[in-house]
């Protein structure tokens, strides 16, 4: 079963022995799960309204006293909407502000205003940013300490909502390691974000026709230097392919081809993503389907690099899952 | 400083400005009229009007050594320490206008707190002392040449700073073309919102900009009427006269933040200038005659 409110609840937790940490809202305290600290911390909660220009370039000020500034909004009101005061208040300066970007790539009905399709793509570029992106409840729950320890600015790719539990509780994440999930040699799945959960379900069906698949999650997109991607690049007979919720330029996929050319890896790579479009507002089942980010796809592609037939159907694949909520529920309501 | 103080400003507003034109001069081209519209307002705050602490720069600012996050990189606001970056009672000072970089530094020598030797690296390959300073700059806790970004920042320290209960201001000084940025009425609605009164906007009302006349490329007026209704509390001074800038400064008003609009003139101080009004964002020389006209204006200062 999906868990809710794991943010709302974990930040409440981590900042009572972190008195330093403020939080700051964009006008979307319900939607992006900073409410219990609202609650329980009233003095170091601050409503900053629809202005996140201010919001930010204040963040900075904030860290340059000592601060450690949480700053909740959807994502696009960060890297899209004010860009500039990231780089130039927070990221140049190099100061301990943490953006949690919410709603990444088609999770949201909310449409091409909303969506966060190149996000990590834009950030990229920026010096001195880490860049997370956050696929599960153990994902969630377990990450604030870990970028408490980034002496630097840090964006959070955030989920929400009810959230599936993919990884054991107690193996909590660590910066610039992957998960690996299961280890094979004919073709590799490196994940991210969303996409884990139905690479994982997709995995498992490729897995009984045969096929050797070695299935890694990675949730450190930036400095992107983990040895173990490379392990698992160099030993696959058929190929990689990556799937992430966003832009397949710019992204996960651009960090694998980067590492395969930087290591001359002698493999084929095969991106899945959203191939160089924006998107519109429906919901996750729909969109992903419609712009091929499911498991469908990765079967697919999968069979494409090895050149097979497995004859799956969609029905093989496993029904709408926790990350894929009803377009018409009292939390995706709220979310906007 | 004693009530005789006004002799002295005048005089470091006179040396801000015959170094900046020297400067002008050697390099054929400077941030000139940046200096003659707010030498008396940087003098003003540096002598007399604020509560700054010692500075913990070097008097001869070492060379650009990384940006911060780098090794060895300037850390953040490392630029900063040369206005003291007081905590307690102390005031901060924290510069928006990037392009006035000469302004500062000038007004730095006078205030004592940086070598006037140190002019000799300004503008050239390697040095700190930037044409548009940043937070490795000398007098720049922040990095401001995007303007409108400082007085949000500000705002965060000016917060903080309430928060650890010092009774120090937080005092910006900025440029007029910086309220045609929409971030600037962010950021005051935002002070406004949390009664932030320990910060104090300092403005240097020059009404021209790069393209010309501020009331021509984008009208920002009637600013007094606009931060009012926006929440802020405001005087408006001649921007050249130290003691209304120093009485200015010192005027609170209980929940608001401050501005101080001082209204001023870009050739004051060097008349040559004024028929070359509205242009004169960055000034050259167009030829030697020219050059020869202000060397020796420069040589009677």
């Amino acid at each position: 079963m999906p868990e809710s409110n794991i943010h709302n609840r974990s930040l409440v937790a981590w900042a009572k022995n972190t008195p330093e940490a403020v939080v700051l809202s964009g006008d979307l305290t319900g939607s992006t799960e900073i409410s219990g600290f609202r609650d329980a911390y009233p003095d170091r909660f601050f409503s900053m309204g629809m202005a996140e220009q201010n919001m930010l370039s204040f963040a900075g000020g904030l860290a340059r006293e000592g601060y450690v500034p949480l700053v909740h909004t959807f994502a696009v009101f960060m890297y899209r909407r004010a860009l500039d005061q990231l780089s130039m208040s927070i990221c140049y300066p190099n100061l301990k502000v943490r953006l949690f970007g919410f709603l990444p790539g088609i999770t949201t009905p909310g449409g091409v205003t909303h969506q966060a399709i190149d996000d990590i793509g834009v950030l990229s570029a920026i010096p001195n940013l880490t860049i997370l992106e956050v696929g599960d409840a153990t994902d969630v729950e377990t990450m604030l300490d870990p970028i408490h320890a980034i002496d630097g600015p840090v964006y959070i790719r955030m989920m929400r909502g009810p959230i599936r539990r993919l990884f054991p509780a107690e193996e909590s994440l660590q910066i610039g390691k992957a998960r690996v999930l299961s280890t094979g040699d004919d073709i590799a799945v490196i994940s991210s974000g969303v996409c884990t959960e139905d690479a994982i379900a997709a995995v498992a069906l490729l897995k009984r026709q045969g096929l050797s698949v070695e299935h890694v999650h990675v949730s450190t997109l930036k400095p992107f230097d983990d040895p173990q991607i490379s392990r698992t690049l160099e030993k696959q007979r058929y190929g990689v392919i990556t799937m992430e919720n966003h832009s397949v330029i710019g992204g996960l996929g651009s960090c694998v081809a980067n590492r395969i050319a930087e290591e001359k890896l002698s493999v084929r790579l095969a991106k899945i993503g959203l191939h160089d479009t924006y998107a519109h507002g429906a919901s996750h089942p729909y969109l992903k389907q419609k712009y091929a980010l499911d498991g469908a796809a990765l079967i697919a592609v999968a069979e494409r690099l090895t050149g097979q037939d497995f004859g799956l159907a969609d029905s093989d694949l496993p029904e709408i899952t926790a990350t894929q909520q009803n377009l018409r529920s009292a939390d995706q309501l709220e979310a906007l | 400083m004693s009530k005789n103080w006004i002799p002295s400003v005048e005089s470091a507003a006179h040396n801000i400005r015959k170094r900046v034109l020297g400067l002008t001069i050697k390099q054929n081209g400077c941030y000139l009229s940046q200096a003659l519209s707010s030498a008396e307002i940087i003098a003003t705050l540096y002598l007399q009007t604020l509560d700054l602490a010692p500075s913990t720069g070097d008097f001869i600012p070492g060379k650009f050594s990384g940006v911060p996050g780098s090794a060895d990189g300037h850390p953040a606001g490392h630029g900063g320490k040369y206005n003291g970056r007081g905590s307690g009672a102390m005031d901060r000072l924290i510069i928006s206008p990037a392009h006035y970089a000469v302004v500062i530094y000038a007004g730095l020598v006078e205030a004592g707190r940086l070598s006037q030797d140190a002019f000799e690296t300004f503008n050239t390959d390697g040095s700190t002392m930037e044409m548009i300073g940043a937070e490795h700059s000398p007098g720049f806790e922040m990095t401001t040449g995007s303007f409108g970004q400082a007085l949000s920042q500000a705002g965060g320290v000016a917060l903080a700073r309430r928060l650890r209960k010092e009774s120090g201001r937080v005092v910006v000084f900025m440029s007029d073309g910086e309220f045609e940025e929409g971030q600037t009425w962010e950021a005051l609605q935002c002070l406004a919102h949390y009664k932030l009164d320990n910060i104090k906007v300092i403005a240097d009302v020059n009404g021209q900009q790069v393209d010309g006349l501020t009331k021509d490329v984008m009208n920002i007026e009637p600013l007094e009427s606009k931060l009012r209704s926006f929440g802020a509390s405001v005087s408006v001074i001649d921007g050249h006269d130290p003691q209304a800038i120093d009485q200015a400064v010192r005027h609170t008003e209980t929940g608001k933040p401050q501005f101080v609009l001082c209204y001023t003139d870009t050739s004051r101080g060097i008349p040559l200038l004024t028929p070359r009004k509205p242009h004169l964002h960055y000034v050259r020389f167009r030829d030697a005659a020219e050059m020869q006209e202000f060397s020796d204006f420069h040589a009677a200062m």
